[in-house]
C-alpha cells in the first residue's frame, strides 16, 4: 500500500468505489440499528405488559 | 394449540443461542471481505480501481436473490400448512432482501457510470432487478395494507410466491438478452472465469453478507414475536376485558344510538 492519498484516490474512480462502498454501509449499517432499536423497544414493551398483569392479578 | 405456542418458545431459546456467534462471524468475514478487497485485490487490468465495487455490488446481488427465495418460500410454507413461525420469518426476511436489492441497485449504477458510460439502461438484467426491488416494496406494504393481520400476511404471501417467476428471468437474463450487463463468471456451468485472487475475498464478502442476513432475520423474528406477544397481552388485559363487558352489558339502545352515528 502506497500513500493514504493514492489510496484515497482509487486509480482516479474514487467518485464511484467510495459511494459504493458508502450507501452499502449506509443501508445495511442502518438496517442493523433500526433493528436493534425496535428490538429493545418491543421486548421493553413486553416486558411492562407481563410485569403490569403479574400485579393486576 | 400447544405445539402452535411450542415452537416459536423454543424459536426464542435457540435464536437467543445462536444470535451472539452468527452477528460477531457476519462482523469479522465482512471485515476480513473488505481488507481484502479494498486494500490486497489489485487493481483490474481493464476496470482498474472501479473493480473493487465488484464486492458489495455481486454479493448483495446474491443476497438479494436468495433471500427472495427464503421469501417465497417461507410465504409457501405459511400459506400452505399455516405455520405461524413460517409467515414471521417472511416478514423478518422482506426488508433485509430489500436493503440489499438496494444496495445492489445503487453499487451497479455506480459501476455501469465509469464502465459502461451510462447510469442506467432499461435492459433485461437491470429492468427485472427493478422489479425485484419493487416486488419486496409491494410484500412489505401489503402485509401491512389490511386492518386484519392474518389477511394482509395472506395477500403479501401469495405475492412473494407469484413473485418467484421473476428469479429465473434475473438469473438467465444475461444469457437471453442482449445486454450490457456481463454474463455469469462465478455461478456457471464449468469453472469460474474469475482469477482465484478476486474470487476469495468475493466468496468471503458473500459468506459474510449471509451471516449477517441469518443474524437480523433471528434478531427482527423475536422482535415480531414479542410485538405479537405484546398486542395479545393488551387485547386480554383487564382493561380491555372491563371495557368489552362494559359494552356488552350496555342497552342495546345505546349501542345502536351510537352505531347509527358512524363511530363503531
Amino acid at each position: 500500500m502506497r500513500s493514504f492519498a493514492h489510496f484515497l484516490a482509487m486509480g482516479g474512480f474514487a467518485s464511484f468505489v467510495w459511494p459504493a462502498y458508502g450507501v452499502a454501509l449506509a443501508v445495511l449499517g442502518g438496517l442493523v440499528l433500526l433493528s436493534l432499536r425496535r428490538y429493545r423497544l418491543s421486548r421493553r414493551a413486553l416486558e411492562r405488559l407481563e410485569n403490569r398483569d403479574r400485579r393486576g392479578r | 394449540m400447544i405445539r402452535r405456542f411450542l415452537i416459536p418458545s423454543q424459536f426464542l431459546g435457540l435464536s437467543a443461542k445462536l444470535l451472539p456467534w452468527l452477528s460477531s462471524f457476519a462482523a469479522l468475514l465482512i471485515a476480513i471481505g473488505l481488507y481484502l478487497a479494498l486494500f490486497v485485490v489489485p487493481p483490474d487490468y481493464q476496470q482498474g480501481d472501479t473493480v473493487r465495487i465488484m464486492y458489495v455490488h455481486v454479493p448483495s446481488a446474491w443476497m438479494a436473490l436468495n433471500v427472495y427465495l427464503f421469501l417465497a418460500v417461507a410465504s409457501a410454507v405459511s400459506l400452505v400448512w399455516r405455520q405461524p413461525l413460517a409467515d414471521i420469518a417472511a416478514q423478518a426476511a422482506a426488508p433485509i432482501g430489500a436493503a440489499f436489492t438496494f444496495v445492489c441497485l445503487v453499487s451497479g449504477s455506480l459501476w455501469g457510470r465509469p464502465m459502461w458510460g451510462t447510469w442506467w439502461v432499461w435492459d433485461a438484467r437491470l429492468t427485472s432487478v427493478l422489479v425485484l426491488f419493487f416486488l419486496y416494496l409491494g410484500y412489505i406494504a401489503l402485509v401491512d395494507a389490511f386492518d386484519d393481520p392474518s389477511r394482509g400476511a395472506r395477500a403479501a404471501s401469495v405475492l412473494a410466491v407469484v413473485g418467484v417467476i421473476n428469479l429465473p428471468i434475473i438469473k438467465f437474463s444475461v444469457d437471453w438478452w442482449n445486454t450490457l450487463h456481463q454474463p455469469a463468471s462465478v455461478l456457471r456451468l464449468g469453472a469460474p472465469t474469475i482469477y482465484l485472487s478476486m474470487l476469495i475475498p468475493l466468496l468471503v464478502m458473500a459468506v459474510g453478507f449471509t451471516l449477517l442476513f441469518a443474524a437480523l432475520l433471528l434478531l427482527r423474528m423475536r422482535t415480531l414475536l414479542f410485538e405479537r406477544r405484546a398486542r395479545a397481552l393488551r387485547l386480554h388485559s383487564p382493561a380491555a376485558a372491563a371495557a368489552r363487558r362494559e359494552l356488552v352489558g350496555a342497552p342495546s339502545e345505546v349501542l345502536l344510538r351510537g352505531a347509527s352515528k358512524g363511530d363503531r
